[in-house]
């Protein structure tokens, strides 16, 4: 080997990521060590990001199994049936590290990056949505900043690339002062027998690489940001990489076209570790080898070193397993397309990864350790004796009234309208959005057979840090009663456990009691996992500590008629309204007790997950046959932000009872184990929240039909141009809707201005 | 009667604009590299980002060889629509009067508007009538539409105005609140909102769209007729 002279040495490896542990082993499986291209890789590779070392045993406890699966976790996105030989890819990403040095570009290329993980496995995307979390927004020019970059790179390539973000949540809290969250999600389509997968296959089969050239940006992304803490911010500006919207939307069409003419054995994209990962993972699941030249790879500067080429992170490029005689083939479309595309190696059978440049070896590895050998580790969970995070700034006063509380709730960060965040983005491109944001609890997407997917992503990351437990199955709950309220079953789940540092207990114990919830509640829904993606060390130096840890959870269902897609909003004058469900609200960990100032609880109640997925089955088989005029979960803001809501969007008012005994039970389901309002706590009954309450209007027969099936409190009228409020008979609230709509609108248009 | 519709590079809208005028005629994608129009009897230049639109929105289009026959086509009197990115490539084409510019909140805006037509008679609204007023969503960052006084007075003068923003509607700034042009011979029309995404209550929440289309068609068939 030429650097053989130049070996380097354990304080590189350790440089670069690695523990002594590790490099001793990789000097184990090398029989040597490792030389400059080889230790890159190797630190890749085995980087948390590549290897989930600190979470993979956990990840395999959850279901990824159901009769609706078509491709589970392991390739670049999984795969439902959702009918008639289409499937849907979908997966959630996250990019925070980089979106937290530079917004846009972070924010533009975790866009970029998920949507070749769904046109990699053959599907055409067909939406995006996004999940951000930034500190408050009033306090903080930095969230400020993040916020508008983030807003901006995410409208600035999917509006370029012409996929339509249909949706999302955006949440505002202390904890991600330091440490932005920004995970996107995109779903595609493809029919079930465009599918590829990425492993390689075929010795003497030829590997191309197309896209973009390669650059120097984005160099040792994988380890340096997305596997450590934070630290000066300003020194990793060029690990961010740039993205160029252009470039992917012709490398989509012309990846699509490829498979369409069936000239491909294998496709992957490049994201994090670049070539490094892609040709190591593609040789790993087809159990081959592969030989790369870098002197084929077209390079934006011609004096990079090699081992920059291997980890190099520029954006929109793709890697294909080729027949010979297919090679010519594939390079035309390329050019059809306006995109390079090279021969830059081949498929061998010696089970190792060899880097060369014109022939001359500098890199050498068994693919198995590359890829599969990394040492798995187990977390020591300990829940911490002490709270973890301080009690939030104090905004509204404990001695408000409730239309106070209402129109502060309706104003603050966590529940004002999205409408400045979402009219930056296109939301129709594709001719399929059924539902667009602030129609409907989920995006709704137009299939070609006359119904539609569904679409929604969450996840309340306070109620988390509460009882990561029992916050997780809220928040997977929440995305289950999105879809129901527009009348879709749930198909599958996808997931970004965003965390702090594992290797501290207590962020140990978040995360093992959070994955142990995602797992009871999607089992409990039948919607398991068919992919996703883990963020760990989101957490800063004290006094700012971790982020609430995030399980975002991402579900995707379907439902049989497009005409029939539910509303959130408020339709005809003298409907019923009624909150089904076994719900049974609290104010602690809620939005009202966050802008009191009032520190979290340490632990939530417990859900009864039966009764729950049973409304929820209840209320979409109601929205499918017709019978309610709309559904809305009730979330942040509890029950009163809730009819707001739907007040909002309907342009119609209500009048309301709540408290015991002033609503009526419907139905045998209702009358006799119902939960009961918390006594004597107006605050509780207007603004308490707890999963599993959904708010649904309609004529009085069909609420008592849904009555069979679950509990159903009858508690009002939709009626005339006000909210009114009773609880326990006092009447509390009463307040015009246009009030209530302008409060709502406010409260975000500012950081937009 | 068939219905060409461009394909840039970089293009968004056009297979949503094929589906939209194949509910009222025949039509096909039209390559971005190919001269050849293949007999269709009207164009549309449909939304997107055209080759990227790095250097000025639709300033790289206007050069491509379909371009050229389009151009070509417009002049014999072939009917041609350009929506967003067809409106701003069929000015720095030459073919409307006027020019783009950056909406006044600098941001990318995605909003269902409301259009009021001005001209009724013309080639593009048969399907309306005078005043009526269309539901279609409108989205971009480039679609302030601005022209000096003199092209004005002209443009009034022939009744090249031949959609206006609702009150309160116009969100990017257009002079005038004018939506949509022609040009003066009433072959050429262009409009930042997108008619081709209002033309299924399902999708859009209003088939409103589909009038410009079918106004597009009765034009057509009279020349032929």
């Amino acid at each position: 080997m030429p650097d053989s002279a130049t070996l380097p040495t354990l304080e590189d490896a350790i440089s670069l990521g690695l523990t002594e542990g590790e490099y001793e082993l990789i000097c184990e499986k090398q029989g040597g060590p490792p030389n400059q291209v080889e230790l890159a890789m190797y630190s890749l590779l085995w980087s948390e990001h590549c290897a989930y070392k600190h979470s993979k045993k956990l990840l395999r406890t959850l279901p990824t199994e159901g009769p609706h699966v078509v491709m589970g976790p392991g390739e670049n996105a999984g795969a439902v049936d959702v009918g008639n030989g289409l499937v849907c890819a979908f997966k959630v990403e996250s990019h925070n590290h980089p979106s937290a040095v530079e917004p846009f570009q972070g924010a533009a290329t975790g866009v970029g990056g998920i949507l070749r993980d769904i046109f990699a496995i053959g599907a055409r995307p067909i939406a995006v949505l996004d999940s951000l979390r930034f500190g408050e927004p009033g306090e903080s020019a930095r969230s400020r900043y993040l916020l508008d970059g983030a807003v901006s790179g995410i409208g600035h390539y999917g509006n370029s690339i012409g996929v339509p973000t249909v949706g999302g949540e955006v949440y505002f809290e202390g904890p991600y002062e330091q440490n932005c969250l920004v995970n996107a999600m995109a779903l595609g389509l493809a029919p079930r027998e465009q599918l590829v997968r990425s492993a390689a296959a075929g010795p003497g089969n030829v590997v191309i690489l197309f896209g973009a050239s390669t650059g120097r940006d984005g160099i040792g992304g994988a380890s340096v940001l997305a596997s450590a803490e934070l630290g000066e911010d300003d020194d990793k500006r060029p690990t961010v990489q740039v993205g160029d919207p252009f470039e992917e939307s012709k490398l989509l069409e012309c990846s699509l076209e490829l498979l369409e003419l069936g000239l491909l054995v294998a496709l992957q994209d490049l994201g994090a570790a670049g070539l490094t990962s892609s040709a190591s993972e593609m040789a790993s699941k087809g159990e081959v080898g592969i030989d790369i030249d870098i002197a084929a790879v077209p390079l934006r500067e011609a004096d990079m070193e090699p081992f920059e080429v291997m980890v190099s992170e520029s954006q929109e490029r793709m890697l294909c397993v080729v027949e010979p005689r297919n090679v010519a083939a594939v390079l035309e479309v390329c050019e059809k397309w306006e995109v390079e595309g090279a021969a830059i190696g081949a498929v061998t059978d010696t089970g190792r990864m060899r880097v060369l440049r014109d022939g001359e070896p500098l890199g050498d590895m068994p693919v198995r350790a590359l890829v599969d050998d990394c040492p798995l580790y187990d977390l020591a969970p300990a829940k911490p004796a002490a709270p973890l995070y301080a009690p939030p700034a104090q905004v509204l006063d404990p001695a408000a009234s409730p239309g106070e509380s209402l129109l502060a709730l309706l104003a603050s960060p966590n529940i004002a309208s999205r409408r400045p965040l979402f009219e930056q983005y296109d939301s129709i491109v594709g001719s399929r959005t059924v539902r667009r944001p602030e129609q409907a609890d989920a995006a709704v997407l137009a299939l070609p057979d006359g119904g539609a997917l569904a679409v929604s992503i969450d996840c309340n990351g306070r109620r988390v840090a509460a009882d990561p437990r029992n916050g997780t199955i809220a928040a997977v709950l929440e995305c289950a009663a999105n879809l129901a309220c527009v009348g879709a079953e749930p198909l599958g789940t996808t997931n970004n456990l965003n965390f702090g540092n594992p290797e501290k207990p207590h962020i140990a114990w978040q995360l093992t009691e959070a994955v142990a919830g995602l797992g009871e509640a999607c089992r409990a829904l039948q919607a398991p996992i068919v992919g996703g993606n883990v963020s760990l060390y989101n957490e800063a130096p004290a006094p700012a500590g971790p982020i609430y840890p995030t399980p975002v959870i991402g579900m995707v269902g379907r439902l049989p008629d497009a005409h029939r897609g539910g509303r959130l909003g408020f339709l005809n004058e003298g409907d019923a309204v009624a909150l089904v469900g076994p719900f049974a609200p609290a104010q602690p960990a809620s939005e009202l007790a966050k802008l009191r100032g009032q520190a979290l609880p340490d632990g939530l109640p417990l859900v009864d997950l039966g009764a729950a997925v049973a409304a929820l089955a209840a209320v979409r088989d109601a929205v499918r046959t017709g019978a309610l005029s709309s559904a809305h979960d009730v979330a942040e803001g509890g029950v009163a932000v809730a009819l707001a809501e739907c007040a909002i969007a309907g342009r119609l008012g209500a009048d309301v009872r709540l408290g015991d005994g002033f609503w009526e039970a419907l139905g045998p389901a209702g009358e006799d184990d119902a939960p009961n309002w918390p006594e004597g706590s107006a605050d509780a009954s207007l603004f308490g929240e707890a999963p599993a309450g959904i708010l649904v209007s309609g004529p009085e027969a069909g609420l008592r039909l849904l009555a069979e099936r679950a509990h159903v409190r009858l508690i009002g009228r939709v009626d005339g141009d006000r909210l009114r409020v009773e609880v326990d008979g006092q009447p509390l609230l009463d307040a015009a809707v246009e009030d209530l709509a302008a409060a709502h609108a406010g409260g975000l248009k500012d950081y937009f201005a | 009667m068939k219905f060409g519709v461009l394909q840039f590079p970089g293009s968004c809208d056009e297979v949503d604009a094929l589906e939209a005028v194949r509910m009222v005629g025949d039509a096909e994608l039209i390559w971005h590299r190919d001269r050849d129009l293949q007999g269709a009897d009207a164009i549309v230049v449909p939304g997107g980002f055209s080759y990227g639109d790095y250097l000025r929105a639709g300033a790289i289009a206007r050069f491509s060889p379909a371009m050229e026959s389009v151009i070509e086509f417009a002049r014999e009197g072939g009917l041609v629509l350009g929506i967003c990115n067809g409106f701003q490539v069929l000015c720095e084409a030459r073919l409307l009067p006027g020019a783009l510019l950056p909406n006044v909140n600098l941001r990318f805006t995605s909003r269902q508007v409301d259009v009021e037509v001005l001209n009724s008679g013309g080639s593009f609204t048969r399907a309306c009538a005078l005043g009526e007023t269309l539901s279609i969503p409108a989205k971009h960052s480039w679609g302030r539409w601005y022209a000096d006084e003199r092209t004005l007075a002209e443009m009034d003068e022939q009744g090249q105005f031949v959609l206006r923003y609702g009150p309160g509607q116009n969100f990017n700034g257009s002079l005038h609140d004018i939506a949509g042009v022609c040009n003066a011979e009433g072959n050429v029309m262009g409009l930042m909102p997108h008619p081709e995404h209002a033309v299924d209550e399902l999708i859009g929440g209003s088939a409103d769209g589909l009038k410009l289309f079918e106004s597009m068609r009765m034009t057509v068939e009279a020349l032929v007729a």
